[in-house]
């Protein structure tokens, strides 16, 4: 089923999806990856907050090429989700509800999706001149010092991507569901 | 004759080729991904493969590059034995010409100079720089930047001899397998049989820069990888993991000589966007 959906996410929409469902999201979307997950951890376990209010909000496994002038982002594909399986549940209880990014997920991931009702979605991996045309504005949020590992804010238009995990746990890639 | 060339213009050509294969996917690929397309009867597979296509446009039109993921550079360099270079050191001057390449080319820089403290260089720098000496006066450069995803799920197997053909062809088939999504099929099986540990994995490599479908050389190695690509796409990985024909667009395996006691086996995962570039000096 084709869907248009605006972020962030809200509990109707994701009742609403089902995995194989393709959406188009529009409205921001933080991208983190490798170095940004392993510095949050540390600030949790140092008994910090986070640079941005996670809950509700949809993280994004990306690290973009750099822009070239006149243009708001470089090529901007997702990268692979399960190196970050190891931090995500804390993440989900923390309350984020959406991720964007491609390949499998951890049972530890599915388990703490189907806890806290959260969404995984694929991007094509390996389309990133093609994504970055939905991509309209970036601002840093943190870690300026990871380059393209920091935190970045994206405002996203029609943004393709595919449920592959539901909240149910109903996974496209064959896992069996919670 | 001794020919003499500045290693200036190995960083010359090294920053063009870096900057050529991560905005333009070279003919062979292409055209492997339009027949994948041709071929594909699974609809969302088709509507992926056409995402792919258009990708590769935009990349080539607006100068982007195909993937964030401008990899790491791994370059090859054979170099005449009859060439002697000039103006300073030759390594250097491939570095020289990645860290140009990913700046001028506003390529991501992908690297961390220790792999454990993991800070990273600032400008993709080093290369991966393989080099082997051949006859003749000339010098033939090939840039392939690796992406990661897919470099994550390749794998090496030190088989037995008693394993054989059937035991190399089930480490091959799981291997793309587990690799399932996370590698960003559809593929290029890069396969090293034989050799060291290190030969096999340089094997697979090199196999990836290969003329994508072009087959071996040798007969028995053409048959197996004519069968390892019916078996691979009979597993329905297709594009981008989501279900199809198309897992892989070819499966190049190279092949040496190795020792009584050994069977060693490397397979090299490359995403769809197995880029190659290269020139002769």
């Amino acid at each position: 089923m084709e869907k248009h959906i605006r972020l962030p996410l809200t509990q109707e929409d994701i009742a609403g999806l089902r995995a194989g469902d393709y959406v188009y999201l529009t409205g921001e979307l933080y991208t983190a990856r490798d170095a940004a997950h392993k510095r949050m951890a540390e600030t949790l376990d140092a008994g910090g907050t986070l640079p941005f209010e996670i809950a509700g909000q949809t993280i994004y496994y990306m690290g973009p090429s750099p822009a070239r002038q006149g243009h708001v982002i470089g090529s901007a594909g997702p990268t692979t989700s399960s190196r970050m399986d190891k931090y995500t549940p804390r993440l989900l209880d923390l309350g984020m509800k959406g991720m964007v990014g491609k390949g499998r997920r951890s049972s530890e991931v599915i388990a703490a999706m189907c806890r806290n009702q959260a969404v995984y979605f694929a991007a094509v991996g390996g389309a990133g001149a093609l994504l970055s045309k939905c991509i309209k504005k970036t601002e840093t949020v943190a870690y300026e010092d990871l380059g393209t590992e920091a935190i970045r804010r994206l405002t996203v238009e029609e943004f393709p991507v595919i449920v592959v995990i539901d909240a149910a746990g109903t996974d496209l890639y064959g896992n069996p569901p919670c | 004759m001794i020919r003499e060339i500045s290693v200036e213009t190995v960083a010359d050509a090294v920053c063009e080729l870096c900057i050529q294969a991560n905005h333009f996917l070279s003919t062979d690929m292409r055209n492997a991904l339009a027949r994948a397309a041709e071929q594909e009867s699974n609809p969302l597979a088709s509507r992926i493969l056409g995402q792919l296509e258009e990708n590769l446009q935009i990349a080539a039109e607006e100068s982007i590059p195909i993937c964030q993921d401008t990899g790491m550079a791994v370059v090859f360099l054979k170099i005449g034995q009859d060439v002697h270079f000039f103006d300073g050191d030759l390594t250097e001057a491939v570095n020289e010409g990645v860290r140009r390449g990913y700046t001028e080319g506003f390529l991501r820089k992908s690297v961390v100079g220790d792999p454990l403290l993991r800070q990273n260089t600032g400008d993709n720098t080093p290369a991966v720089l393989h080099c082997s000496i051949v006859p003749g006066n000339q010098v033939e450069i090939t840039v392939a930047p690796k992406g990661f995803g897919s470099e994550n799920m390749s794998r090496i197997f030190m088989l037995k001899p008693a394993d054989g053909t059937e035991g190399v062809k089930e480490a091959i088939v799981q291997t793309v397998a587990e690799a399932g999504p996370n590698a960003c099929p559809p593929l290029v099986v890069g396969v090293g049989i034989g050799g060291t540990f290190e030969k096999a994995a340089l094997l697979a490599k090199e196999a990836l820069t290969r003329e994508t479908g072009a087959p071996s050389a040798l007969p028995h190695i053409r048959a197996l990888e004519t069968e390892l690509l019916e078996r691979i796409n009979a597993l329905q990985i297709g594009p981008a993991g989501l279900g199809g024909n198309a897992t892989a667009l070819a499966v190049h395996i190279n092949t040496y000589a190795t020792h009584i006691a050994g069977l060693p086996l490397a397979v090299n995962l490359c995403c769809h966007v197995n880029r190659h570039a290269g020139c002769v000096l």
